[in-house]
């Protein structure tokens, strides 16, 4: 990859090709899919965030002719025996049953607790009054302190912590416990001449799609079952539904429907199982939406987070030691990006001596999901504060202060392996030279800046590519397209065909139509599936040179493929893709090519954002005045959409930053659940987001892709965090940035 | 007891049956069958199910099936002509104007109530028309450059 490589397609900025249909409103969504004879699913919730439920009683429901069906964790009469068989995801996948229905405790505030269906929704809802509960209330747990005191309520009598020193011998609200470390941490630290110690934390957030989940389900007893849904990855919902419902995957079909955001939160299953007991009883088709509500109080959200940070540097800037303790809410289940989080932390940073101790700890909040760069933005966004203000004290810039110690090829992860080649350096180099970073600081304004690291993964993927007999084609995939990715599918396999982008519809098939994909996230699908376009069209080549070598009578070796065109390299003859698909019939049947791969090579994504912030003094209100991300791609097959996933995941951390929080009462109960009290950025917040693509080609991508889609949620919290701190010349310790809070500490001051 | 309502859809007459508490949203997509418009909250405060009601920018969803009686309604299906898109739909395509595509619908019928209203916007101004409109997945910044661009080329061909 060490040449830049010409490219036809690659690079440009083509129209989507699902593009029209997403600008006239023909495109179909999750709730968008009505059939003959289809009823409606609702959901009776938890109005208590921690109880026990002593009773529930479904008999008044039961004798109403508005309710066709109902369903309660019972429903699932197989979950222990199916968990039996899956081994070492039994834990995981009763979690997953009593978090669709409370199985005897109800565990956060809207907890699902039963389900009816009705021939409208109105009705549904209305017939959930008919089921009667009665509830033990018990203390809610809602933060870390709490959760992990010495007289907390237990949400779980059987959790004791995993990954102690000495095995727990007492039930505990902290999951599990785990420690990275590499050098000599004492040393380290011994070393420095200046250390920053410092706790921050952040709120639970939302990853806030703008589409409530929803789904339409059609049991059938004598052939799979159609589960319609918005999913980022629909052969896990069939795994999922099939564990729960005690079913063969053949028996359960998958339909994504076009999905209306979900940023790692569209990866569980919530209404399908339920919506399937329903449909199953009722013998209709049933139809399930969550509202706003539903969705901020039952899916997702992403951890709230506790971290203490320790670093040490000496004076010219060398950091000897750096250190951290996360705590990870996981809400009522097992489960947080803790993980990942203790593995992110100190990545950007090629340091000797690091010792990281990570806490997954349970709440009576809605179980987490993942959300873009899962339990990096809060770990990272710890140690990208406390690196600022190490950088301050010894007086250095913070880009050269990251330049002398920034991570690259053969740095020594905490977590395992070497570095490959990465983009950090080449990133902090366009940070130095942006326009952004050269312009004055304006008046009453704050400048920050952090870097930001994630993996990225590869695995799984399956595609078919079938030419027509005009040399048109379709791309058969299956790894459902969130931001654009038929676009950039499309584009890679008319590189390799030689053909025009449009003349190949990519579609994303269902379970049937497919083999297996993995679910899209870790930002993947440009890769991994990426490979495998590109691996089918390649295949393709092969069976083309093939046929126009049968056609001229020579072997195929003696022919070339060059952009869309074979050439008989014995004498002058060409063939067009198009003219060796029109004699297709006469030299062996139609051309398919298809690749099943496992994806290895994923190449890490770095970041780094600046941030300047002017803050209002009198209420504390905050502006971003100016915004500009900069960011690893690899390769950016559409700069386009590789710039709307820095500039998206740029304004999530935006929001996270400044507004965005859960807020509960004493009692537990969400008082924000809608978009107007859960403030996610609007238009008339920000400024433009200037974006900067840096390519660092990944050599394991046959075009060098690396990830884009998660990696820009992570530096912003820090950006806006040290912009802020700027701003008012007083230190950040917590998210969000809010105005309550920034008055305060500007109170504070004076 | 349903009322029985006449009203007209993107030109075309329609009737239809509702109840008095369902909204217009509740109309256009489950008895209608126009899925085009979309539901993010169903209380006003994402602006994806954006209709213009009598030449008025709504939220459908804060809008009774009933107060459709006489009106003349658009929807998003209605906005490009046969297979010919507006302007505002190119210009949302060439600039990449959206990822996952939810609140485009909504945003199109924003951006041409805006433009109707305001041929030349400031980008202050467009940001501020269209702060009603939520959009998670592009941090704007591609929408307002598209907004931008189709009003200068709407402009010219006016």
């Amino acid at each position: 990859m060490s040449e830049a490589r010409e490219f036809k397609h690659i690079g440009q900025r083509t129209i989507r090709p699902d593009g029209f249909d997403k600008v006239t409103g023909k495109a179909n969504y999750g709730a968008d899919l009505s059939l003959p004879g289809m009823i409606w699913g609702a959901i009776l919730r938890s109005p208590h965030a921690h109880a026990n439920i002593k009773k529930l009683d479904v008999s008044r429901a039961q004798a109403s002719p508005d309710v066709l069906a109902i369903a309660t964790f019972e429903d699932f009469p197989s979950v222990n025996a199916a968990a039996q068989r899956n081994g070492s995801q039994r834990k995981d996948l009763m979690d997953t049953a009593c978090n669709i229905f409370a199985n005897q405790k109800v565990l956060y505030h809207g907890h699902a607790v039963a389900a009816i269906a009705a021939r409208s929704q109105a009705a549904a809802i209305a017939a959930l009054d008919l089921i009667d509960v009665e509830y033990e209330v018990l203390t809610p747990v809602l933060n870390i302190n709490d959760a992990i005191s010495a007289d907390a309520p237990i949400l779980h009598e059987t959790m004791m912590t995993q990954g102690l020193a000495e095995p727990a011998t007492e039930a505990s609200n902290v999951s599990a416990r785990m420690e990275l470390k590499k050098g000599d941490i004492e040393a380290g630290f011994a070393a420095a001449d200046v250390i920053v110690e410092r706790a921050y934390d952040t709120p639970t957030v939302h990853q806030g799609y703008i589409e409530p989940h929803a789904t339409t389900v059609v049991f059938n007893d004598n052939g799979p079952s159609m589960i319609w849904c918005p999913t980022q990855g629909h052969f896990d919902v069939r795994a999922r539904v099939a564990q729960l419902m005690n079913l063969e995957l053949g028996q359960i079909k998958v339909v994504a429907s076009e999905i209306g955001g979900g940023f790692g939160g569209k990866t569980t299953v919530y209404l399908e199982p339920v919506a399937l007991i329903l449909s199953k009883k009722s013998g209709r088709p049933v139809k399930m939406e969550m509202s706003r509500g539903d969705v901020f109080r039952a899916s997702g959200p992403a951890s709230a987070s506790q971290s203490r940070i320790k670093i040490g540097a000496k004076m010219d800037g060398t950091i000897t030691a750096m250190q951290a303790t996360l705590h990870y809410e996981a809400g009522a289940f097992q489960g947080s990006p803790m993980g990942p989080g203790c593995m992110t932390v100190f990545t950007p940073y090629d340091v000797e001596n690091l010792y990281v101790e990570g806490f997954d700890v349970v709440v009576n909040k809605p179980k987490v999901a993942a959300y873009r760069a899962p339990g990096a933005p809060q770990s990272e966004f710890a140690a990208e504060m406390a690196v600022n203000e190490l950088a301050k004290k010894i007086g250095m810039d913070p880009i050269e202060f990251r330049l002398k110690n920034a991570a690259k090829e053969g740095t020594q992860t905490i977590y395992g392996p070497k570095l490959k080649v990465v983009g950090l350096v080449a990133c902090l180099e366009a940070a130095k030279s942006s326009p952004h970073y050269n312009a004055p600081i304006p008046e009453n304004v704050g400048r920050g800046l952090a870097a930001g690291f994630w993996f990225n993964i590869g695995g799984q993927s399956s595609v078919i590519i079938n030419l027509n007999p005009d040399g048109t084609g379709t791309i058969i995939e299956g790894s459902p397209d969130i931001g654009g990715s038929r676009a950039s599918m499309q584009m890679m396999a008319a590189e390799i065909l030689g053909v025009a982008p449009s003349s190949l519809n990519p579609i994303v098939a269902d379970t049937e139509h497919v083999a297996y994909n993995q679910t899209t996230g870790g930002s993947r699908t440009t890769f991994a599936t990426g490979m495998a376009v590109v691996e089918a069209a390649e295949d393709i080549v092969e069976q083309l040179k093939a046929r126009a070598a049968a056609m001229w009578n020579v072997t195929a070796e003696q022919v070339d493929f060059t952009d869309g065109v074979a050439h008989n390299l014995s004498g002058e003859d060409q063939l067009t893709l198009a003219e060796i698909c029109a004699s297709a019939e006469k030299t062996g049947g139609q051309i398919s090519g298809r690749a099943n791969i496992n994806a290895r090579g994923a190449g890490p994504s770095f970041a780094v954002h600046i941030c300047d912030i002017k803050v209002d003094k009198e209420t504390g209100k905050t502006d971003v005045v100016r915004y500009t991300a900069i960011q690893d791609a690899g390769k950016a097959i559409h700069p386009s959409y590789v710039e709307g996933q820095f500039q998206g995941g740029a304004v999530q951390g935006i929001g996270w930053a400044l507004n965005e929080e859960y807020v509960y009462s004493k009692d537990g109960i969400m008082e924000n659940a809608g978009f107007l009290d859960y403030r996610i950025p609007l238009a008339s917040d920000l400024p433009e987001i200037e974006a900067i693509i840096v390519e660092v080609p990944n050599s394991f991508h046959p075009f060098g892709v690396r990830g884009v889609g998660e990696t820009g949620i992570i530096p912003p919290l820090a950006a806006v965090g040290t912009a802020v701190a700027e701003a008012i010349g007083q230190p950040i310790s917590s998210l969000p940035c809010s105005p309550p809070k920034i008055l305060k500490l500007l109170m504070a001051a004076h | 007891m349903k009322s029985h309502i006449s009203t007209t859809i993107n030109g075309d007459s329609v009737e239809f049956l509702c109840d008095p508490s369902q909204t217009l949203l509740q109309v256009l997509r489950n008895d209608l069958g126009m899925t085009g418009t979309k539901e993010g909250c169903g209380s006003g405060d994402c602006g994806a199910c954006s209709v213009i009601l009598d030449g008025e920018l709504v939220c459908a969803c804060l809008v009774l099936g009933v107060e459709a009686q006489d009106a003349a309604i658009e929807t998003v299906e209605g906005v490009a002509a046969h297979d010919q898109l507006h302007v505002i739909q190119e210009k949302f395509l060439e600039h990449a104007a959206l990822q996952c595509g939810i609140c485009t619908p909504g945003l199109i019928v924003s951006t041409k109530a805006l433009l109707e209203e305001n041929p030349s916007p400031t980008e202050e101004e467009a940001r501020y028309f269209l702060a009603g409109n939520l959009c998670r997945c592009t941090g704007y910044d591609k929408i307002i450059k598209a907004v931008m661009d189709a009003a200068a080329t709407m402009r010219q061909g006016a």
